[in-house]
């Protein structure tokens, strides 16, 4: 079995007294794409950073392709392309002219520096824009900028901070499209705070919380963790408050504003089916009846809650 | 490293700052040039019969190259100030940092792309006095001596500049503490001229970054005036980078 890309072991970050990073170890295997969430202020961004070498870690060590980035910075940043939360442009310089000086800065042969501008031109959808002053591009094409320099190199791993916040919905779209294209090609890190972007994006999902990595886990274990075990319902003519809790596998009624109830159940018993039928049999008239999912936030507190009960 | 420098070289000239400084620096010491050579034919009939008198070099180039070394002085701390400190507000600085670059070559980068713009500045300034030597003899050692003890003189104030660009986020206070530190090694001199101070007036006169740059301009290029400038710019610069990386240190 292969080693993973990028590994980190013990990783720790302090700020003063206050511990930003807690002892995250975690790895990344070639083609995957890693998602980190957490609520803000949880740590991702000062672990992205220690990852691409912006921010020295206090404990801890980081390898990337075998190289130690702290012994040995320049072979293992070769390797990593860094999009920090806020896009590192030069705004004065066209597109071109950026991309050819990152190309330079990342130590790509001379000879090679054409091709590769012209090849992330292309992937990021540039080819319109090449001459424009990057200042005066929208905020999703400076972003598109900032993915292109980050891949321009072709490193292995490819480290993104909050790659779609403060875009609009439209721009947001084509961005985790871009991500998906990049993510055929790299490995790809992302931190984000927005459930479905890792959902949609990601293999495999970090929460992250006060710097202490409290969940590592596959999409679909996630999915599962998201599985709640309520309906909320809405009923025209609503039976005693009792009448509902006596049904097979409910253990609790919650009585909401204009005939809505919530209903807790048994996770092994889903009381759905038989509510219906008794919906229709004792006419109740069913208005609404909805699945509830947790939000994020339950998530969270849902296993930061758990964590504390250990 | 030479890649940094070029991008900020150009970068540099992509905004109208570089032109309005090489500009309004070639109209000033120009109008200065002319009133010196204007100073000199008014005084050549008298001068002249004294044998061993001073020439146009003397008369002309040197204060020329005095008065520009003044004016730089109010310069530089406007190319510097922007060297990190804007870098570091327009938050670019983590595209040099994680790429494959060390420190060093990030700031010697940034020093020469500057250092390499206010070379530009000083090759247009020597080409007044060299203007001279279509109608007249220069003294060629002597303005070349001047010349390499400004090309030091403009290596400390880039090496102060751009070290004290590093400690801040706002260009304007950059600015303000490079003119302020520059000017008070100008004039700290003063303090060491004075008869009154005693024992410390040494120590203050050879600090003084006018003290070591008079000489050259008589045409006296000492090893130890070349090695205080080499010492300071070296210092800075290693500061500079010493201030990088505590900044990913804490």
């Amino acid at each position: 079995m292969s080693s993973p890309l990028l590994s980190t072991r013990e990783l720790s970050r302090h700020y003063g007294s206050q511990k930003a990073v807690n002892r995250v170890s975690f790895a990344i295997n070639k083609g995957e794409v890693l998602g980190f969430l957490g609520p803000n202020g949880a740590g991702k961004s000062t672990t992205m950073k220690m990852l691409s070498g912006n921010l020295a870690p206090s404990e801890g060590e980081i390898t990337i392709n075998g190289y130690d980035l702290l012994t040995q910075p320049k072979q293992a940043k070769a390797h990593i392309g860094y999009l920090p939360e806020q896009p590192p442009l030069y705004k004065e310089l066209t597109v071109k002219e950026f991309l050819t000086f990152s190309a330079h800065i990342n130590k790509i042969q001379s000879s090679k520096v054409k091709s590769a501008v012209d090849s992330v031109i292309e992937r990021c959808g540039l080819t319109n824009v090449i001459k424009r002053l990057i200042a005066n591009l929208s905020k999703g094409y400076q972003q598109r900028v900032g993915i292109a320099q980050a891949i321009i190199h072709n490193p292995a791993v490819v480290i993104m901070d909050e790659p779609t916040s403060g875009l609009d919905p439209i721009q947001i779209r084509e961005i985790r499209h871009l991500i998906r294209d990049v993510a055929n090609e790299h490995s790809v890190i992302l931190s984000t705070h927005i459930l479905p972007e890792v959902q949609m994006l990601c293999d495999r999902v970090q929460i992250i919380n006060q710097g202490q990595l409290i969940l590592s886990d596959t999409i679909a274990g996630l999915s599962q963790q998201m599985q709640s075990s309520s309906l909320l319902i809405e009923l025209g003519s609503p039976p005693d408050h009792n009448e509902l809790n006596s049904l097979t596998g409910i253990t609790q009624v919650d009585v909401l504003a204009n005939n809505q109830f919530r209903l807790h159940y048994q996770p092994e018993k889903n009381p759905t089916d038989m509510l219906i039928s008794n919906a229709v049999t004792q006419q109740w008239q069913l208005k609404q009846l909805t699945p509830e999912q947790h939000s994020l936030e339950d998530v969270f507190m849902k296993i930061i809650q758990e964590e504390q009960a250990v | 490293m030479f890649t940094l420098a070029k991008n900020e070289l150009y970068r540099l000239f992509l905004s109208p700052l570089a032109w309005i400084i090489l500009a309004l620096t070639q109209l000033i010491l120009a109008y200065l040039f002319l009133s010196h050579i204007d100073y000199y034919v008014q005084i050549q009939a008298k001068i002249s019969t004294i044998p061993g008198a001073p020439g146009v070099t003397e008369l002309i180039a040197m204060p020329l190259l005095n008065n520009a070394a003044i004016l730089l002085l109010l310069i530089t701390p406007l190319v510097t100030m922007r060297l990190i400190a804007e870098e570091r507000r327009n938050e670019s600085l983590p595209l040099l940092l994680s790429a494959p670059l060390s420190i060093y070559e990030i700031v010697l980068g940034k020093f020469l792309g500057t250092f390499g713009f206010l070379m530009i500045l000083l090759l247009l300034i020597i080409l007044m006095p060299v203007s001279l030597s279509i109608g007249s003899h220069i003294d060629f050692s002597l303005l070349a001596s001047g010349f390499v003890g400004l090309t030091l003189l403009l290596a400390s104030f880039t090496a102060i500049g751009l070290y004290l660009s590093s400690l801040t986020k706002q260009p304007t206070i950059a600015a303000m503490t490079t003119f302020s530190s520059l000017f008070l090694l100008w004039i700290i001199d003063w303090a060491g001229n004075s008869q009154t101070v005693g024992e410390s007036s040494g120590l203050f006169s050879w600090l003084s970054l006018l003290r070591h740059y008079q000489p050259f301009l008589q045409g006296e290029v000492h090893s130890s005036d070349i090695s205080y400038y080499l010492i300071v710019s070296i210092t800075f610069i290693i500061l500079t980078v010493r201030r990088l990386d505590s900044e990913r240190l804490n």
